[in-house]
């Protein structure tokens, strides 16, 4: 997969924040989904994804529950919390914001100069 | 809120551990399982797909440790995991840990003890209330005595006291009822028990308003210790009438059971009286000699609110001054100051001393942490491979340096918990040791919280300062290389941090050695000092004659009598009576003033010297070993009624008369105008300490100036104790009461050689501390070298070095960094020799002895720290060693 990117450092819990915020999700679920939404254009290793996930749930951010999955599975589930959501706005506009700033910042001409 | 959910997770983590593992390793499990069955669906057989699974997923343990991480309740998790690790490690290297045990606890022993010393005689306050604004009064020359009517004129004329109390000894015959005993009790002032502010145990004590004159209050409070041992606790005492010195006192009550007097030196006194009785205690009366320093010990009070203790020092010295003015001749003293009540005279010594044992104790710590120091980083190093290996796998360094961290935190708990165990025995043992059976002197030194905590502090701190030093060098491994090519790498030569943490370890060492040589050498020639007499074959029994009722001309004529008994005993050479004490005998010498023989005026500003003075029977020079270098000795002929004459030492007579052989029939004035003539001068001596300079002093007639308290000196060579059981036996049928004092006259005179000898003995334990930390010191460095080494060594020995060239690599660098700092040490040893010459007698560093033996201990300590070392270096087998590689 030569085209994957690497996950810019503090994007792994916005993106986890984005997939949960779609709906509940065990851990392998939110792997499928960030590929998904990303159009398989990030790479995350997928143990990497554990200790983000208990980082966010010690930071109240997430709520975890055990449930089925299904594949009839006994996994743990992970949903926002109000916290997690106001999080996940305010990230997304400060992401929104950078991107922008970039993009412009690399679109600049000479003659804009 | 975050903090709130930390806290609850941190409480939870204790508990919940084995479940949170537990159910992480479900979760981990169930991803692998949801990616394996992925896999399956897109065609891959089950345990391939599992397998597939298991190395998409990556590290799994590694991952579980920062989930781990992740949850801040894995923090005691994760040092419980350390400590165990820890624990294995160091059991793997049990030299290792044994010296670093030993070390810490050898340094923090020291500094509890010199902590515990610091608490006991410095810090901690008099068990009284408000003792912090309680202070003392000096005049002057650093002790409180003084006499009874200045006291009274400094209490009545002060300004800055709220109330000044005082009080002196007093040693008593004490008669209860059946037979009488020695006893020690403080004479106090009425307002002495208002002043401190404390209540009785039981009764009353008495007051101010109980002083009506001279003799007028015959009241006795007893101590607690001496109520409960004596009494049995009797409450009905209160009361009853005993006797002190035959004179009726009623006991009135009983202090409380925490207070042991003013003066944190001496054991608890028996009994308080009242100082307006004290003539009937000490058989002369002290109240209106203005003249006399000895009729009060110490003074002291409570600063008025709001005035501080420069105020109080300049209202002191004003009513000094006035005193001068009004009594020239009676008032010597120039300038005062405030002590600290409890230490009294002792203070200025005591913090000298104390301050020099923590500075020692320090450098003795600083020494063992370098030594740690060096130590740790030479272990680090050799386990450079283990280290890169857990980098490898994925350890952080960070977890990496935590564990080296909690080794070294281990360690300083052992060494600190062993040291500490050793400081409190050590403690303890001190402050129940009474260092002479004659005198009530003992060391309120007893451990309390204080000493622990600074234990501990200090055990933590020096852990963490010593288990940073290999930081720099761990955060410098590179796994891939140090995996690939071994830790050996190129030995540096450039000076590493450890090079120079030896070096300053050796330095420090080769300071206590230098200063602990320098004081025992001083010790031993104050112990064959020239004392002026001789202490060998001589027993001391001092006799006071005011507690069995004897007054005036009834004095000398029994004292007479005693020296003529003492005479006829057999095998006892001579005989020789002395008043007061003899020389060095608990430093009670007075002095007196005397004057140029044309003085008309005989005050102050007049006086030519103030000698010792003595009063001695004939034949005292025989007795105590002074020999006579000019003129005669007294006779009995110098008595009351002829001439007053004097012997002077020789000090005296070059001073006063420019020579020995002018000064024989020379003439000088004392203070009561009586010219006194020279018929005799004798050596010099020591008077009062060990560490004086030569003194002028004066031996006149006992029989022109009678004591009641006076000593007899006896020569022989008969076993003491013999020879003192029959000296008691005889004063007892002459009707001379019991003797106060007894003992040979050398033990006697441990009193005056006891502060040289524990600045010694102290001095000596933080030597031979000194030298093996620089054992240890030197022995981790040349083993770590050698083992570094070793395949180079090898390597060279193969080739065909010969054992002392491959010495020479071996340990040349450990014996270099040795020699660099023994060099530094003894020269900062010698600096440091010239403040000991200030306690111990006769230190002094410019002194082919003590060099020679620092060099020699130096190259000893050298030779024993590197023989190990040595004999693995030359037991080296190449052929096995490069096999092995």
């Amino acid at each position: 997969m030569p085209d994957q990117a690497q996950l810019l450092p503090g994007t792994l819990d916005l993106l986890i924040l984005k997939a949960v915020s779609l709906g509940p999700l065990h851990g392998y679920g939110i792997l499928l989904r960030i590929g998904q939404i990303s159009g398989q254009a990030l790479l995350i290793e997928q143990g990497a994804l554990y200790p983000a996930l208990f980082r966010l749930v010690r930071q109240g951010l997430l709520k975890a529950s055990w449930g089925t999955s299904e594949n009839n599975r006994r996994a743990k589930f992970y949903e926002l919390t109000a916290v997690g959501r106001k999080r996940l706005r305010e990230e997304t506009d400060g992401w929104n914001r950078l991107a922008a700033a970039i993009a412009s910042a690399l679109a600049a001409k000479p003659e804009e100069v | 809120m975050k903090l709130l959910a930390w806290m609850r997770s941190l409480a939870g983590g204790v508990f919940r551990r084995t479940r949170i593992d537990n159910e992480m390793e479900e979760e981990l499990r169930s991803h692998i399982e949801h990616r394996a069955d992925d896999l399956e669906r897109s065609g891959m057989a089950r345990a391939e797909a599992e397998r597939r699974a298991r190395i998409e997923f990556g590290g799994h343990e590694r991952y579980k440790e920062e989930c781990r991480e992740a949850i801040a309740g894995n923090v005691i998790d994760i040092l419980l995991k350390d400590v165990r690790l820890s624990i294995r490690v160091l059991r793997k290297s049990p030299g290792f840990t044994l010296v670093a045990v030993l070390t810490l606890a050898l340094a923090i022993g020291a500094n509890a003890v010199a902590f515990g010393v610091l608490n006991g005689l410095i810090l901690r306050p008099l068990n009284v209330p408000q003792a912090e604004t309680l202070y003392g009064t000096e005049y002057g020359d650093g002790s409180g005595w003084q006499s009874y009517p200045n006291y009274i004129d400094l209490r009545d004329r002060n300004r800055s006291f709220e109330s000044l109390a005082a009080w002196k000894f007093v040693f008593v015959g004490l008669d209860t009822g059946n037979d009488p005993i020695r006893a020690t009790g403080f004479a106090t002032s009425g307002n002495y028990f208002d002043v401190l502010g404390i209540k009785p145990h039981l009764g009353r004590f008495y007051h101010s308003h109980d002083e009506h004159g001279p003799n007028s209050a015959p009241y006795i409070v007893l101590s607690y210790g001496f109520w409960h041992s004596k009494f049995q606790d009797d409450r009905s005492v209160v009361g009853r009438v005993i006797r002190i010195n035959r004179h009726p006192f009623t006991i009135i009550g009983v202090a409380p059971r925490g207070f042991r007097g003013t003066l944190l030196f001496v054991s608890s006194p028996e009994f308080f009286m009242p100082i307006v009785n004290q003539e009937q205690a000490d058989g002369w009366s002290a109240l209106n000699a203005r003249g006399n320093q000895g009729g009060v010990f110490d003074a002291f009070g409570h600063l008025k609110p709001g005035v501080t203790p420069a105020q109080a020092i300049a209202d002191v010295n004003s009513v000094g001054d006035y005193l001068r003015r009004t009594y020239p001749s009676e008032f010597g003293r120039t300038k005062s100051s405030l002590s600290r009540v409890g230490l009294s005279a002792f203070g200025r010594p005591a913090r000298a001393f104390v301050a020099g044992l923590m500075l020692l104790a320090g450098m003795l710590l600083l020494a063992a942490c370098a030594n740690l120091g060096s130590l740790f980083s030479a272990h680090a190093a050799d386990r450079a491979r283990e280290v890169a290996l857990r980098l490898a796998l994925g350890s952080s360094r960070r977890r990496v340096l935590r564990q080296l961290l909690t080794e070294a935190v281990l360690i300083s708990a052992a060494g600190g918990a062993a040291g500490l165990l050793a400081g409190v025995i050590l403690l303890t043992r001190l402050s129940t040791w009474r260092p002479f059976p004659g005198a009530p002197v003992q060391l309120p030194v007893a451990p309390d919280g204080s000493v622990y905590a600074i234990a501990l502090i200090l055990a933590l701190l020096s852990g963490l300062l010593f288990g940073i030093v290999p930081l720099r060098q761990v955060l410098r491994i590179d796994a891939y290389q140090v995996v690939k090519a071994g830790p050996s790498g190129r030995p540096g030569r450039r000076l590493a941090l450890r090079d120079v943490l030896v070096a300053v370890q050796v330095a420090i060492c080769a300071v206590l050695v230098t200063s602990s040589i320098v004081a025992v050498r001083g010790l031993v020639r104050s112990l064959n000092g020239e004392f002026g007499f001789e202490p060998r074959n001589a027993v001391v029994a001092c006799v006071d004659l005011a507690t069995s009722g004897y007054t005036g001309e009834q004095v000398p004529d029994m004292q007479k009598r005693a020296i003529r008994a003492m005479a006829a005993i057999p095998g006892v050479e001579r005989v020789g009576l002395v008043n007061n004490y003899p020389p060095l005998v608990y430093a009670a010498a007075g002095r007196a003033n005397v004057f140029k023989d044309d003085t008309t005026e005989l005050n102050t500003s007049n006086v030519a010297g103030t000698p010792y003075a003595y009063d001695v029977s004939p034949g005292y020079f025989a007795a105590a070993g002074t020999r006579i270098l000019a003129g005669r000795d007294l006779n009995w002929h110098d008595d009351g009624r002829a001439l007053p004459v004097a012997v002077v030492n020789q000090t005296f007579a070059v001073r006063f008369f420019g020579s020995i052989s002018g000064a024989v029939g020379g003439r000088f004035r004392r203070q009561d105008g009586r010219r006194v003539e020279v018929i005799g001068v004798v050596e010099n001596g020591k008077y009062m300490s060990l560490t004086e300079e030569p003194q002028p002093a004066m031996f006149s007639p006992f029989l022109q100036s009678p004591s009641a308290q006076a000593c007899l000196i006896m020569r022989s060579s008969r076993e003491p104790q013999e020879l003192l059981a029959i000296m008691r036996g005889k004063l007892r049928d002459l009707g001379a009461g019991p003797p106060t004092e007894t003992g040979t006259w050398d033990s006697l005179l441990e009193v005056v050689r006891f502060p040289s000898r524990v600045a010694t003995v102290s001095l000596g334990v933080l030597g031979i501390m000194g030298a093996m930390l620089c054992i240890t010191g030197i022995f981790g460095i040349a083993a770590y070298s050698v083992s570094r080494r070793l395949k180079e060594l090898g390597i060279r020995l193969a080739l065909g070095a010969r054992r002392k060239e491959l010495l020479h690599a071996a340990l040349g660098h450990a014996l270099r960094l040795l020699a660099a700092g023994s060099v530094a040490g003894l020269a900062l040893g010698v600096l440091a020799s010239r403040v000991l010459a200030s306690i111990v007698y006769q230190a002094t560093p410019r002194d082919p002895f003590v060099l020679a033996s620092v060099v020699v201990i130096m190259f000893s300590v050298g030779l024993l720290a590197t023989w190990i070392p040595a004999q693995r270096a030359l037991s080296i087998d190449p052929l096995r060693l490069l096999r092995e590689e």
